[in-house]
């Protein structure tokens, strides 16, 4: 570790780590409930489960960019983190604060949580993936506040380098969009035009910002490639991105009630917006190919090529395929959805921060640059479980799609939705199997970091 | 990539892109704005409506169904679940009213949240105020 703060960073990657265990154990008793319809019921109703699983997703991947945060902006600005102290206490209170609600959702009825935490004074929860009680949203600002505090005073203190202004861009981002999920007027459609400020301009916005400097500071460290033309390629890279993305919210308005001209708008924009998915292939393979040195940390170089290839397929192609006008008519709302959030989410942002937490944790535990080749393979081994069963499950979640879109809304008798989920039913039990694979693999990711660790460390 | 284009090239079209599209995109808010009114009716939105929505917030029905299309898929659309059900207000509240407690074995149940006569109706005049939304012709047919 070049600078004693970035020491910080070590909480957070555990605690992204363990909230993600949960998050996919919550996963699989929703995909059990698909086929076992009243399981866990009404003790766990799918709702609850849903909220979970999704509420978790998003916790761990902001403990995970905090970390990566913590941990590159020393580096990058070549000084120590304005106050260690800070981030320190804000990470306690923001895993105490996430507990709690998650314990809230788990143990008492959602409508008495909501009357518990005064959602009458300022109505916000309800609302897909915003279904936090008021007081913890205001909680997750303050903590946004305290860490975009202690980030910028680090930046405005040291060197400034385009990967710590861009990743600096995208927290800044992340805050102000968030603030909207504050905004919830009586009018649905207006309740979901801004919604969408908060969903789509997060993971087709400025997460990207954060997801391309991470992979620009892991694609340095390991190539060794000259900065200059690194930073050239993020550039580019979110330029695309926001060139694209920003008119591109516009295929979240065709259906909502809307005016009918973003069916243009959102089709064109968003039918580009696989272009810096794909950019950011190109430039990490290119990266690697032309590295200057042999970093012994394999397994980090695996999780950097694996994200952009993985976000690609699931935010690119997959978004691609139900993004037009014409066919979102037939797919929107539909397994179609679920599989291509899955593929995506797991592709752009889940790898990006397990690429970041495989370049840093070695070094945060005390080696020089990677662990030992024993716990390289096992991590290696987790990796292609987890991206593997990914696969599996978008596939199969495309499938039971097909079949629902053709069932209910194609075919000339269309049938009732609880039909045609019963007679789909086999691709969900496939899609629990291939989430069991998936638990595999997280399993032995976990299982990497305590092998080997009295080993030597890993050479070139 | 090429020598020619430099760093600060790639820079500005990043600020200068990002500036260009954020400003176009709050000039077609505006616009979508003032369109909406013609569509989404909210001159019916009562307060009986208002008390709908927040009932479906607080009992997270989109925790399980979509509404337009968004929220989770494990059962069926509910913005034209008013029509669906013969443009029935009474269809609505008996259907919420009627789901057992312990639900129903080996099948997707849904939970019975015990609402209040008064919040039944207001929960049911929310869904048939959605209904009236003009959504571009979605969903494609009465199944949602
Ligand atoms: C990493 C980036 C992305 C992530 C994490 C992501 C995630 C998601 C998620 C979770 C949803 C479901 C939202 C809901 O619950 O209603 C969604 C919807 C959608 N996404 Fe993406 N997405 C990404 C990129 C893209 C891209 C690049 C495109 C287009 C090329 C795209 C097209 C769509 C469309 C059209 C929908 C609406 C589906 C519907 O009508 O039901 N997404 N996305
Ligand atoms: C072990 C595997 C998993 C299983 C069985 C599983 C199952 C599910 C189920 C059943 C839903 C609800 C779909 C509905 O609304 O009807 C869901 C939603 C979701 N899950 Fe998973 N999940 C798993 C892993 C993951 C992972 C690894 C991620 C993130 C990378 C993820 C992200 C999401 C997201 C974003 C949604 C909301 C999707 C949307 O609104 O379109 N899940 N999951
Ligand atoms: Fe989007």
């Amino acid at each position: 570790m070049q600078y004693s703060s970035q020491a910080v960073a070590k909480p957070y990657f555990i605690a992204a780590i363990g909230l993600f265990v949960g998050q996919i154990l919550f996963g699989l008793i929703m995909g059990l409930q698909y086929v076992w319809g009243d399981f866990l019921f009404p003790e766990i109703p799918f709702n609850v489960a849903r909220m979970v699983h999704t509420n978790l997703l998003i916790v761990w991947l902001l403990f995970g960019f905090m970390g990566a945060a913590y941990y590159i902006v020393p580096e990058e600005t070549e000084t120590e983190l304005a106050s260690p102290k800070l981030a320190l206490a804000l990470f306690w209170i923001f895993l105490v604060a996430g507990a709690l609600t998650i314990l809230g959702y788990l143990l008492v009825p959602y409508a008495r949580l909501a009357e518990i935490t005064g959602n009458g004074l300022l109505p916000t929860m309800g609302r897909e993936f915003l279904e936090q009680p008021t007081i913890t949203k205001i909680g997750i600002v303050i903590v946004a506040l305290g860490f975009l505090y202690n980030i910028t005073m680090t930046i405005l203190k040291g060197r400034k380098t385009v990967i710590s202004l861009v990743l600096l861009l995208g927290l800044w981002g992340l805050a102000v969009f968030f603030l909207f999920s504050f905004y919830n007027p009586a009018n649905l459609v207006l309740d979901k035009y801004y919604w969408w400020w908060v969903v789509h301009l997060w993971v087709e916005g400025v997460w990207e910002l954060i997801l391309g400097s991470i992979l620009a500071f892991v694609l340095i460290k390991v190539t060794g490639v000259d900065r200059e033309i690194i930073e050239k390629w993020l550039y580019v890279i979110i330029a695309m991105t926001l060139i694209t993305g920003i008119i591109g919210t516009g295929h979240h308005y065709y259906w909502i009630g809307t005016p009918e001209y973003w069916q243009w708008l959102g089709s064109v924009f968003s039918a580009l917006e696989p272009i810096p998915f794909f950019m950011m292939v190109i430039f990490a393979f290119n990266m690697v190919n032309q590295r200057r040195r042999e970093h012994p940390n394999k397994a980090a170089t695996l999780w950097a090529l694996g994200t952009p290839v993985m976000a690609f397929l699931g935010a690119g192609v997959w978004g691609f395929m139900h993004t037009l006008a014409p066919v979102n008519y037939y797919t929107h709302g539909t397994q179609i959805t679920a599989a291509h959030g899955h593929m995506a989410f797991y592709g752009a942002y889940v790898m990006v921060v397990l690429a970041i937490i495989s370049y840093a944790m070695p070094i945060l535990r005390g080696r020089a640059a990677a662990n030992s080749g024993k716990a390289q393979v096992v991590e290696m081994w987790a990796f292609w479980l987890m991206t593997v069963s990914m696969v599996f499950i978008t596939l199969f979640l495309t499938g039971a799609g097909i079949l629902q879109v053709w069932l209910q809304r194609v075919s000339e008798d269309p049938q009732p939705f609880m039909v045609v989920q019963e007679k789909i039913a086999l691709f969900y039990w496939m899609r629990e199997v291939a989430g069991l694979f998936f638990l595999t693999g997280l399993a032995l990711y976990i299982i990497s970091f305590f092998v080997g660790s009295r080993e030597e460390e890993a050479t070139v | 990539m090429s020598e020619k284009f430099t760093k600060a090239m790639a820079r500005n079209i990043f600020y200068g892109g990002a500036v260009f599209f954020f400003l176009l995109f709050l000039a077609l808010t505006f616009d979508t704005h003032g369109e909406l009114p013609k569509r989404d009716h909210r001159e019916n939105i009562t307060e009986k409506v208002a008390m709908g929505k927040m009932v479906w917030e607080e009992n997270d029905c989109i925790g399980c169904h979509t509404l337009l299309g968004e929220g989770a898929y494990f059962a069926p659309e509910l913005g034209n679940v008013y029509k669906r059900f013969g443009n029935s207000k009474e269809g609505i509240i008996a259907f919420i009213k009627s789901r057992p407690p312990q639900g129903i074995e080996g099948r997707r149940s849904m939970p019975q949240f015990n609402l209040s006569d008064e919040e039944l109706d207001a929960l049911a005049e929310f869904l048939k105020w959605a209904s009236e939304i003009n959504t571009a012709g979605w969903p494609p047919n009465i199944q949602g």
